[in-house]
C-alpha cells in the first residue's frame, strides 16, 4: 500500500479508488515497519469509504490491526450526512482509564504494598464473567443507564467532586434505556462494580517524573506521589449492545446505497432511526462503563484506608481524570475553518481537547484535557494534556495506550518457559492475577514501547507529556 | 452454496482436534473445517467451547433447540455462534454437544446440550466478547468446508 511521509510522524495514504478521503497515520519510521506487515492500514483505508467521513481516516501512533476499524482509529463523521458504526466504538463501549492522586509517597507504603495489593484482589471482583457486589433491579438499572456515574455517586460510590473530573462528567446525554435489549439488560444487571479481564487492570503507581511544571500543579501531581490506574470498561453489557446494533445494522445497510468492504463497518446514516437508536444504546453503555470505574474507584479508596489504617481525608484519594477509548460522540470542530457538527469516532483513541475548550472542567481549562496513557504492566504510563494542534488536526484526539505488537498466541508461546510474575517482581513490581493466560498474553513484550509511542504524539503537537508513572503493584483481571 | 447436511457431533467426547488458531493482532482467531456445513457449524461451535473453558461440569444437562438464519453461510455462522456465545456470556452455561439438525445457506436448526458452568471442576480460558464479521469466510476446500472466524477477546 502506498503511504507518503509528510514529516517526522506524520504519514499520508492517498485517497485512492473509493476513498473518500485520505488516511492519516501518527507513527514513526520504526513503528510504520511494524504497520506494513499487517492489515491495519488497509483498514484505515477502508474506513475512509464510509459516507459523509470529512478530512481523513486517522489512526494514532499505537494503531493495530482491529476488526472494521483499527484500534487507534480515529474518524469523524458529518452530523448531517454521515454515518455512525458500531464496529467504529467497538464491543467495550467506553472502555477507558481513570487516574486518581493519592496524598501519600511512595516511601511511605513501606511494606504496606503486598498487603495493599493483596487486598485490591480479593475485593475488587475480577476476571472473566465476576460478578460483582452491586446488585440491580431492572429499574435500578436503566437510571444506571441514564445517569451513569452520577446514580453512582447518589448511591455513595464516590465524592461530588469526582463527576467534575469526569470526561462529560461521567454522563453522556441521550441515553435511552428503552432501545436496550432484554439480553443486555441481563447481562448489565450482574456485572456493575467488575474490572473484568484481559488487558483491563488496577495499578498502584509513583509519579516518576514531571514534564510540565504548569500542568502537573493544575493536575495535582507531584514526584514520589502515589497514584491509582484504573482500565475497565463496560463488561458484558456493552459488549452485547454492540453485538446486537451489528447485527441490525449488517441488515440494514443492505437497504442503502453503500458498498461496504468490510462487514464489521456496517453503519447507518446518523440521522435515521436506526442510527439514532444506537447512539441512543451506545451512551446507555457509555453511562454504565462511568458507573462502574466510579464504583471501581471508591471500593479502591475503601481498600486503601482500611490496609494503611487511614481516614478519607489522610489519603486523600482525588480522581485526576476519567477518559474513554471507544466511543463516538457528536462535538463541534473546524472543518476546512468553519464550525460543524460532527460524530466523532474514536476506537482505542481519547479525547484531547485543548487548553480553553468550554467542555473541560473549570479547573483544568487553562493547561487542557489531561490525557491518561497507560502503558504495559511492566514500564510506564503517561499523562499528558490536549493541544490547540489536536483540535486543529485530529478532531481533538490522541493514541490510547502501547498498542499490541504480538498477538495472543505469539505472546503465549514467548513467555513459555519464563516466570512473567517473577520477572515483574524483578522489576519491583507485585503483581496478582485471576486468568492463567492473561499473564502471558498480557506481558510487556506483547506491547508496543510507550515511550515511543507517547514520544509520536508530543513530537507531532497533539497532545503534550505532563507526567510519567511507574508501576509497584498491578491487579489484573 | 447449497451444501446440505444432517452430520451431529458431539462435544465431551471430540477425539481430534477440528480447528486451529490463527494469529491476530489484538484478538483470537481460529480456522475450522468441516466434511459438510453441518459438521462446519457443529465443529465451529465446540472451537469456540474449546476456547472458552476446560473440564467436565456434573450440573445438570438440559437441551434445546435453535433456530438461527442468516444472509448467507458467513452471516449464518456469525448468528449461530453469536446465539451459542450467549449461552454462556447471558447465562454461563457450557455447551457439552450439539447436533445439527440441518443446515443450508440462510438457516440452521440443531439441538444443543447445555450445563451450567461449575468452577470447581471447570476453568475458564478465554473471555470471548464477541464474534466477528470480520474476515470472516466460509469456503469450499476439497474435503469438504473451511471456516475462518475471529473472536474479539
Amino acid at each position: 500500500m502506498e503511504i507518503k511521509q509528510i514529516d517526522a510522524y506524520r504519514w499520508e495514504l492517498p485517497a485512492r479508488g473509493a476513498m473518500r478521503v485520505p488516511g492519516r497515520v501518527y507513527t514513526s519510521a520504526a513503528m510504520l515497519e511494524m504497520l506494513r506487515r499487517e492489515e491495519a492500514l488497509t483498514q484505515v483505508a477502508n474506513v475512509a469509504q464510509l459516507p459523509g467521513i470529512l478530512t481523513a481516516s486517522l489512526a494514532m501512533p499505537d494503531i493495530h490491526w482491529g476488526y472494521g476499524f483499527p484500534i487507534g482509529g480515529v474518524a469523524a463523521f458529518d452530523w448531517q450526512q454521515g454515518v455512525v458504526s458500531p464496529g467504529g466504538v467497538g464491543y467495550d463501549i467506553n472502555c477507558g482509564v481513570r487516574l486518581a492522586a493519592t496524598g501519600l509517597e511512595a516511601m511511605s507504603l513501606g511494606g504496606s504494598l503486598q498487603a495493599l495489593v493483596d487486598a485490591l484482589f480479593h475485593e475488587i471482583p475480577s476476571g472473566v464473567g465476576a460478578s460483582g457486589s452491586v446488585r440491580l433491579t431492572v429499574a435500578e438499572e436503566k437510571r444506571v443507564l441514564r445517569e451513569g456515574s452520577r446514580w453512582a455517586v447518589r448511591q455513595g460510590f464516590g465524592e461530588a467532586g469526582d463527576i467534575e473530573t469526569t470526561e462529560d462528567g461521567g454522563c453522556l446525554a441521550g441515553a435511552d434505556p428503552e432501545v436496550i435489549s432484554p439480553r443486555a439488560l441481563e447481562r448489565g444487571r450482574k456485572q456493575l462494580g467488575t474490572l473484568g479481564s484481559g488487558n483491563h487492570f488496577l495499578e498502584v503507581g509513583v509519579v516518576e517524573k514531571i514534564y510540565d511544571d504548569t500542568a502537573a500543579r493544575v493536575f495535582g501531581l507531584y514526584p514520589g506521589q502515589v497514584t491509582v490506574l484504573l482500565h475497565s470498561g463496560s463488561r458484558g453489557f456493552g459488549y452485547q449492545v454492540c453485538d446486537d446494533f451489528l447485527a441490525f445494522m449488517n441488515q440494514h445497510v443492505r437497504t442503502l446505497p453503500i458498498q461496504l468492504p468490510d462487514r464489521q463497518l456496517a453503519c447507518a446514516m446518523i440521522q435515521s432511526q436506526a442510527g439514532q437508536r444506537y447512539l441512543a444504546a451506545m451512551a446507555c453503555a457509555a453511562n454504565y462503563a462511568w458507573a462502574n470505574r466510579q464504583i471501581l474507584l471508591h471500593r479502591t479508596r475503601e481498600v486503601f484506608q482500611r490496609v494503611l489504617g487511614m481516614g478519607p481525608r489522610q489519603l486523600d484519594m482525588r480522581l485526576v481524570y476519567d477518559v474513554c477509548h471507544n466511543i463516538a460522540k457528536k462535538e463541534q470542530h473546524l472543518v476546512e475553518d468553519r464550525p460543524r457538527w460532527v460524530c466523532v469516532h474514536r476506537k482505542g483513541a481519547t479525547r484531547a481537547f485543548g487548553p480553553g475548550h468550554p467542555d473541560l472542567c473549570a479547573a483544568y481549562r487553562s493547561v487542557g484535557q489531561p490525557i491518561l496513557i497507560p502503558g504495559d504492566m511492566g514500564t510506564a504510563s503517561y499523562v499528558m494534556a490536549g493541544t490547540p494542534v489536536a483540535m486543529a488536526e485530529t478532531f481533538g484526539s490522541t493514541c490510547h495506550g502501547a498498542g499490541r505488537v504480538l498477538s495472543r498466541k505469539a505472546a503465549k508461546k514467548q513467555s513459555r518457559g519464563r516466570a512473567i510474575h517473577r520477572e515483574l517482581e524483578d522489576r519491583g513490581i507485585l503483581v496478582r492475577w485471576t486468568g492463567r493466560a492473561t499473564l502471558a498474553e498480557e506481558m510487556p513484550d506483547a506491547y508496543k514501547d510507550i515511550d515511543a509511542v507517547v514520544d509520536v504524539v508530543h513530537g507531532a503537537g497533539i497532545s503534550k507529556k505532563v507526567a510519567k508513572l511507574r508501576p509497584m503493584a498491578v491487579v489484573k483481571g | 452454496m447449497a451444501a446440505r447436511g444432517t452430520r451431529g457431533a458431539g462435544t465431551r467426547d471430540a477425539g481430534r482436534p477440528c480447528f486451529r488458531i490463527i494469529d491476530h493482532t489484538a484478538d483470537l482467531g481460529i480456522e475450522v473445517t468441516g466434511r459438510d456445513l453441518a459438521e462446519l457449524f457443529a465443529h465451529a461451535a465446540q472451537a469456540m467451547f474449546q476456547l472458552i473453558a476446560r473440564g467436565r461440569g456434573r450440573g445438570p444437562v438440559t437441551t434445546q433447540r435453535l433456530t438461527v438464519t442468516g444472509q448467507d453461510p458467513a452471516d449464518l455462522l456469525v448468528n449461530w455462534l453469536r446465539e451459542l456465545l450467549y449461552q454462556w456470556s447471558g447465562r454461563e452455561r457450557l455447551l457439552v454437544a450439539v447436533t445439527v439438525l440441518s443446515v443450508a445457506d440462510h438457516a440452521i436448526y440443531a439441538d444443543i446440550a447445555t450445563e451450567p458452568y461449575q468452577p470447581a471442576s471447570q476453568r475458564i480460558l478465554h473471555e470471548i466478547k464477541a464474534v466477528t464479521y470480520h474476515r470472516i469466510a466460509v469456503v469450499p476446500i476439497p474435503t469438504g468446508f473451511k471456516a475462518t472466524i475471529i473472536f474479539d477477546v
